[in-house]
């Protein structure tokens, strides 16, 4: 077990390592130097020259990934090329709307998707499966940003239960906030719902025929207890891999429902930054996303091992 | 049974989207790029069969146009994956264990670990936005996803019988790949590609609408629904035509891709997608 943590610790390392330079090098390729992007196309040589000095800009390229590398670890994101802040500041007061966003959706569609897909595994090919099965197929199949657009029509507009929009900030309380985030957590959480509904309904079929179940049936439970007692946990790993990777899809598609709702996190900043050539801040954000689903599919790993004790002896 | 109807159904919806496609090339009912003001935001009519957006261009006409630009993209990118991913798996599972093996898994996490969001913000970022970013964005996406069912299915393949047996006569692991393992997974690759092509069309409407797809003039279904969203309360349509557009679109795909895996293996019957 040791050994295993050690060894994927490395790789996560060299993940990080590689996924760092290769953000760095696509960033350093782009075309446009900051400085005169910031001063304007009059801007005199020597201008150009002193803020590219002031920026960091004129130092060698190895020098300047290892400044980045070094200040991210030690916290430091950088000075943002336009608004003169720091990006880490920037990037942190963002965090608190993508991450609970990302966090609710994740929640959201777990807390659907295990029971409809317990409920489908368990009356399969009957009425109720055929039906869930069609359901999910249509949720999957319907992008969430218009999803969000219709949720907004309905539930903003019409009924007036909710903002059409923006985030009042977590200082105006805790329920004002999470009520904010509410349709767009439900617009994300719901197409990853139904493909995860699929994936826990498959694991349960598959863990269903298995010879432990029949043995748990023959030494007397009954199919709810067996299933409740034998087959969940054991279903949980293929759930698990595919929440881990929903994970990350919930932070890329938080950046789009962002723009629906108008919401100030991750995924704005990234916009307005690409807009404004803002490059430490986009070069920033990114290296957090992947960091973010690097470090998530880690865990995943691990979690494997603690829902399957099989697993510590064979690695 | 059931599988055949999935199928057919599937295929006919995917068709219908890739004929009006098709059809747009020689002739639509009205030029997208008509603005006609006197008759914008109109519901569905006998003369605008999917009603008009607020620069009165003819809706049905945009779809048509649109369906050119998602199928297009969408299609491109899964060809990338599968031009770049195949050989790469092929080439993974024939030297299993090896460090060229460990490399390209290594590297296909890698890849993994960007959501195609973020890989093409970070193409926009460098290149700009258009059609041609989204679909090498989009591509990009695709290339770990069938190098990893190409090695997958390759690795079962290497160990059956008739693999032996050309090792025997003498055949190359290259000449194997190509003659009895490539054959043998297509199948496999033709459902993931149906998979990919209708993720590649919700890609695409994502990018677009965020304004990372292509641009005007050229009609795109993201981007219509991006239009829409201000006008969504008082002219509806121009949020459902374009969504139920995509939706129908995607769902006849994965149907599709649900009947043939049915249908070329039977072994995989009733897994989600």
């Amino acid at each position: 077990m040791l050994r295993y943590s050690l060894k994927r610790l490395l790789s996560l390392g060299i993940s990080l390592v590689v996924a760092s330079l290769v953000i760095f090098a696509v960033i350093e390729v782009a075309p446009g130097d900051p400085a005169r992007f910031m001063l304007g196309i009059n801007a005199q040589p020597d201008t150009v020259a002193a803020l590219r000095a002031e920026l960091g800009l004129d130092v060698p390229k190895v020098q300047r990934y290892l400044a980045w590398v070094g200040g991210m670890l030690s916290g430091d994101f950088g000075i943002s090329y336009t608004y003169r802040v720091p990006v880490g500041q920037m990037i942190a007061d963002r965090m608190w709307v993508s991450l609970p966003l990302a966090l609710m959706a994740l929640t959201l569609s777990t807390v659907i998707a295990l029971p409809v897909g317990l409920y489908a595994a368990n009356r399969r090919g009957g009425r109720g499966d055929m039906a869930v099965m069609g359901l999910t197929q249509l949720g999957i199949a319907v992008p969430n940003f218009w999803f969000a657009m219709i949720l907004v029509v309905i539930f903003a507009i019409n009924l007036r239960w909710f903002s059409a929009g923006g985030f009042p900030g977590w200082d105006a309380g805790l329920l004002v906030g999470l009520k904010a985030l509410t349709l767009p957590a439900v617009a994300l959480a719901l197409p990853q719902a139904a493909i995860l509904s699929r994936v826990m309904r498959s694991a349960l079929i598959d863990i269903l025929s298995e010879d432990f179940m029949r043995t748990a049936r023959a030494k007397g439970l009954t199919r709810q207890q067996a299933l409740w007692r034998h087959g969940l946990r054991n279903a949980l790993i293929p759930v698990l891999t595919i929440m881990g990777l929903q994970f990350s899809f919930l932070l890329a598609g938080a950046i789009i429902i962002e723009q629906v709702f108008f919401l100030p996190g991750l995924g704005r900043l990234v916009f307005q930054s690409i807009s404004q050539r803002d490059l430490i801040v986009v070069e920033s954000v990114v290296m957090l996303l992947v960091f973010a689903v690097i470090v998530v599919n880690f865990a995943v790993d691990l979690a494997y091992v603690a829902v399957d004790p099989r697993l510590r002896t064979q690695l | 049974m059931r599988g055949s109807y999935t199928l057919i159904l599937g295929a006919a919806m995917t068709l219908c989207f890739a004929a009006a496609a098709l059809v747009s090339f020689i002739w639509v009912p009205f030029d997208v790029t008509l603005v006609d003001i006197p008759n914008k935001l109109q519901r569905p009519t006998g003369q605008h069969w999917l009603g008009t957006d607020h620069f009165g261009r003819d809706l049905l006409s945009m779809i048509m146009v649109g369906a050119r630009t998602s199928i297009a993209v969408a299609l491109i990118a899964v060809g990338i994956g599968i031009l770049i991913g195949v050989p790469l798996g092929l080439l993974a599972a024939a030297r299993k264990g090896s460090w060229l093996d460990e490399m390209i898994m290594r590297a296909n996490d890698l890849i993994f670990a960007f959501p195609s969001l973020v890989i093409a913000i970070l193409i926009t970022a460098i290149f700009g936005a258009g059609a041609v970013n989204a679909i090498i964005a989009i591509g990009i996406f695709n290339i770990p996803v069938f190098a990893r069912v190409t090695r997958g299915g390759a690795l079962s393949l290497w160990e059956r019988e008739f693999i032996l047996s050309a090792r025997v006569a003498g055949k190359s692991g290259l000449l194997i790949s190509v003659e009895h393992i490539l054959p043998n997974l297509a199948n496999l690759l033709i459902v993931q590609g149906t998979i990919q092509f209708s993720l590649g069309i919700l890609a695409e409407a994502g990018l677009s609408y965020v304004g990372l797809g292509a641009q005007p003039p050229l009609p795109s279904w993201g981007r219509m629904l991006a239009d829409a969203q201000t006008m969504v309360s008082f002219a509806p349509h121009l949020a459902l035509v374009p969504g139920g557009a995509i939706i129908l679109t995607v769902l006849g795909l994965n149907m599709m891709g649900d009947g043939l895996r049915d249908r070329l293996d039977p072994k995989l019957r009733g897994r989600p997608v």
